[in-house]
């Protein structure tokens, strides 16, 4: 049942301080220091942490866009950092990434044509040329853009489409895994479901799995299945989504969830807040022993000597992975199940079409509106050049003219 | 070091009305005259704040929350922005028909605000605690070595860790949050009767944030401020407001005591925000969204704004404009408000 797709072990990257007149070394920053998962196929593994955790530095040695000082990443039964330059780029097909911010990661000199298609020629024996634009079409119709669009410059995007064009780019070469890094953090609240619901429908349409970089715990667990916590370039907490919201055992996840504001005033002062002091160290001079002690409202004399090994260890129910010497459950958060309960349709929809496709500047829909409809039915009927795995998914399930009924 | 009284502070001549309405806004209008056209920032917002009173502005970026900070701050640069009508009325009195020498100072000893990014609103070239102490000069007159003493106080206040050594630091030797408390400091140094705290932590993370709204509502609960919290957190506002007004294109669309916004909203909007947000205490939840975008404020669509992205939007949405009235508890701008709340 376990099939691992990639695995990282003990990885480390540590950037050098230079210093004085001969800029010689005099330290280095421990972005990431040892830190060791595994990320099953088709599942999404949320890694969660505070600015300057190692995060998004994870995800660039991940990528292979940074050498890692030490430590392995084998990605579906390859060693990662042996392989060469050619063969790097061929597995570079199967491991992608979508950036924090729509607005600095896309050539604003290039058309969403040239961007999404960008990957076609790179690796121009994936698809031959005259295919391309199909495919590039095809992309924008899977992400819920208008394909007619594709000559547009990103500037004529609003920040929801360009995450979408970024995530076209990403999926262009049919990936096996997707990194994302803190992907809807740019977007208005109302704007980041959208984008949420879309890499949703694209992991069960694809089968990809994510690794999903993001500081916001409550988007990480709404689209995880696993969940890790970094603490100074540690993994402090690994568990399935399950054990660490409703059971964690580390200090620091504890923290962190307690610090979270749950929209119901109902819940105000009832809820219990750890509240840490200070700011988090440094990470070119992490504290000794465990690197949370200095933090930490449990720490006694030991956690300033014994380094805490990220194992296994009881959690009330079962176990799971923790990084503390005094590992115990603490419930933090009181979880409701709402698997059963549906939004309200007359207010929101789980539609993953840009429906500002349809919405002029003014807000209005456009006369053609109908036709961008049929044309998606249409499309979800051929045969693209690239296949899908199954044809049961429609891009638009109801009409959007039926909710956006041109009233002029 | 909690003292609220100042040695050299002056009584107001300001006081709230027998109600204790400290400020009053009434139909303001705020455009921008842009290349492209006028943008219709603010097209009406009325609203009023108590003492001791949080009131939360929400909204999503360009709904006009944060130029209604800035104008009732007069920090709005003017021109391109012009106020063509309305009032701001700070106990009592208009501080848009005030002369510049009065508003001054009503500037800072009377309002004051609290920005969203610390480090690019604190100047980098000088010492933390000189520009803490400036307020101190300025408006108390006060000589340099009185206001670096009061610039220590106030950074204890804020439990700024060693103030007395850090008072000459610069504002890149702090962290984030530092630099935040350094921003609380100066907003609070005069003991203002207002204080607007615009995202003051969407810049930072839960830790931190959780430090700082803790600090704000200590510091609120200490002095009685009446605070106006701008921010698009549908969390934050849940932890700390009374009463909440949501902004949409310019208007205020949604008025209510916070229990009610959250329980049983009355504005499609609001219903839309709040089905779209993930929440961390929910597991399996399906997240819906408001369709679209919000408006270009240069082609604000006819008829209520929000009528293109709502889904219970009739022909009457794109011709009337929807007034903001009374609905039960509470009030909406909905030409079917009852239907929202009750349905």
């Amino acid at each position: 049942m376990a099939d691992v797709i990639l695995k990282a072990d003990n990885l480390f990257k540590h950037y050098p301080i230079k210093g004085g007149v001969l800029r010689r070394t005099v330290g280095h920053v421990k972005a990431v220091d040892g830190v060791s998962f595994e990320l099953q196929r088709g599942e999404t593994l949320g890694i969660v942490g505070e600015s300057g955790c190692g995060k998004s530095t994870l995800g660039r040695v991940l990528m292979r866009l940074e050498e890692p000082t030490s430590g392995t990443v084998n990605f579906d039964g390859v060693d990662m950092y042996s392989q060469s330059g050619s063969a790097m780029r061929k597995m570079r097909r199967d491991i992608q990434i979508v950036f924090q911010d729509p607005y600095t990661s896309l050539n604003p000199r290039k058309t969403v044509g040239d961007i999404i298609g960008e990957p076609f020629e790179i690796h121009p024996d994936v698809l031959p040329k005259g295919g391309r634009k199909a495919a590039v079409k095809e992309l924008l119709d899977l992400v819920g853009l208008n394909p007619e669009h594709i000559n547009r410059y990103p500037h004529q995007f609003s920040g929801g489409q360009r995450q979408r064009i970024g995530i076209a780019r990403g999926i262009a070469l049919r990936p096996k895994v997707l990194i994302c890094d803190e992907p809807v953090s740019a977007l208005d609240v109302s704007v980041q479901a959208q984008v949420i619901n879309l890499m949703e429908k694209l992991q069960d349409e694809l089968g990809l799995s994510y690794i999903f970089i993001a500081h916001d715990l409550s988007v990480v667990r709404h689209i995880s299945d696993r969940v890790g916590v970094m603490y100074l370039g540690r993994m402090v907490e690994l568990g399935t989504e399950e054990e660490i919201y409703q059971r964690p055992t580390h200090p620091y996840t504890q923290a962190l969830l307690s610090a979270v504001p749950v929209p119901d005033p109902t819940m105000r002062g009832k809820r219990e807040q750890i509240v840490l002091t200070g700011d988090v160290p440094s990470p070119a001079n992490p504290p000794s022993g465990c690197r949370f002690h200095t933090r930490c409202f449990k720490a006694q004399d030991r956690c300033k000597t014994e380094d805490p090994e990220l194992l296994s260890r009881p959690d009330g129910h079962g176990e799971h992975r923790s990084a503390c010497l005094f590992a115990e459950p603490r419930v933090i958060v009181e979880t409701i199940d709402v698997t059963d309960l549906e939004p309200d349709a007359r207010f929101a929809s789980t539609e993953t079409v840009d429906q500002d496709a349809f919405a002029g500047g003014d807000g209005r829909l456009p006369a053609d509106a109908t036709s961008v409809v049929e044309r998606s039915h249409a499309t979800g009927e051929s045969e693209g050049p690239l296949d899908r795995p199954n044809d049961t998914h429609r891009l638009i399930d109801n009409d959007p003219a039926e909710k956006r009924d041109p009233s002029v | 070091m909690t003292t609220t009284t100042k040695s050299a502070a002056p009584a107001s001549s300001y006081k709230p009305d027998a109600d204790g309405r400290l400020l009053e806004v009434d139909d303001l209008h705020v455009e921008f005259h842009t290349p492209d056209g006028i943008a219709r920032a603010i097209n009406g917002v009325s609203f009023d704040l108590h003492e001791g009173e949080t009131l939360a502005i929400l909204g999503e970026s360009g709904s006009g929350k944060s130029v209604t900070a800035q104008a009732i701050m007069g920090i709005l640069d003017m021109p391109p922005a012009v106020i063509p009508s309305g009032s701001i009325r700070y106990c009592g009195q208009d501080l848009l028909t005030m002369p510049e020498e009065q508003r001054r100072k009503v500037r800072g000893p009377e309002i004051s605000m609290i920005f969203q990014d610390a480090l690019s609103s604190l100047n980098p070239t000088f010492p933390v605690g000189w520009q803490i102490g400036e307020m101190f000069r300025q408006h108390r007159g006060m000589n340099k070595s009185d206001a670096y003493a009061q610039a220590v106080r106030l950074m204890e206040r804020v439990a700024i860790p060693a103030a007395k050594e850090r008072v000459k630091s610069y504002p890149h030797q702090f962290s984030g949050g530092m630099r935040q408390r350094i921003m609380i400091a100066m907003a609070i140094a005069l003991d203002p009767a207002v204080l607007i705290a615009d995202e003051p932590t969407t810049a930072l993370d839960v830790t931190v944030q959780a430090q700082i709204m803790a600090l704000l509502a200590e510091l609120q609960e200490e002095r009685k401020m009446g605070l106006i919290l701008i921010t698009h957190d549908l969390g934050v506002v849940a932890d700390v407001a009374d009463r909440a007004a949501v902004m949409y294109a310019g208007r205020i669309v949604a008025r209510a005591g916070i229990e009610d916004l959250y329980a049983q909203p009355a504005h499609p909007y609001t219903r839309g925000l709040l089905e779209s947000i993930p929440r961390l205490d929910q597991k399996g939840q399906t997240l819906a969204a408001i369709g679209g975008l919000p408006p270009n404020l240069t082609r604000i669509p006819q008829g209520c704004a929000f009528n293109p992205r709502c889904r219970m939007a009739q022909d009457i949405c794109r011709t009337e404009l929807p007034a903001l009235r009374q609905v039960g508890q509470q009030q909406s701008a909905c030409h079917f408000a009852e239907e929202v709340l009750n349905g």
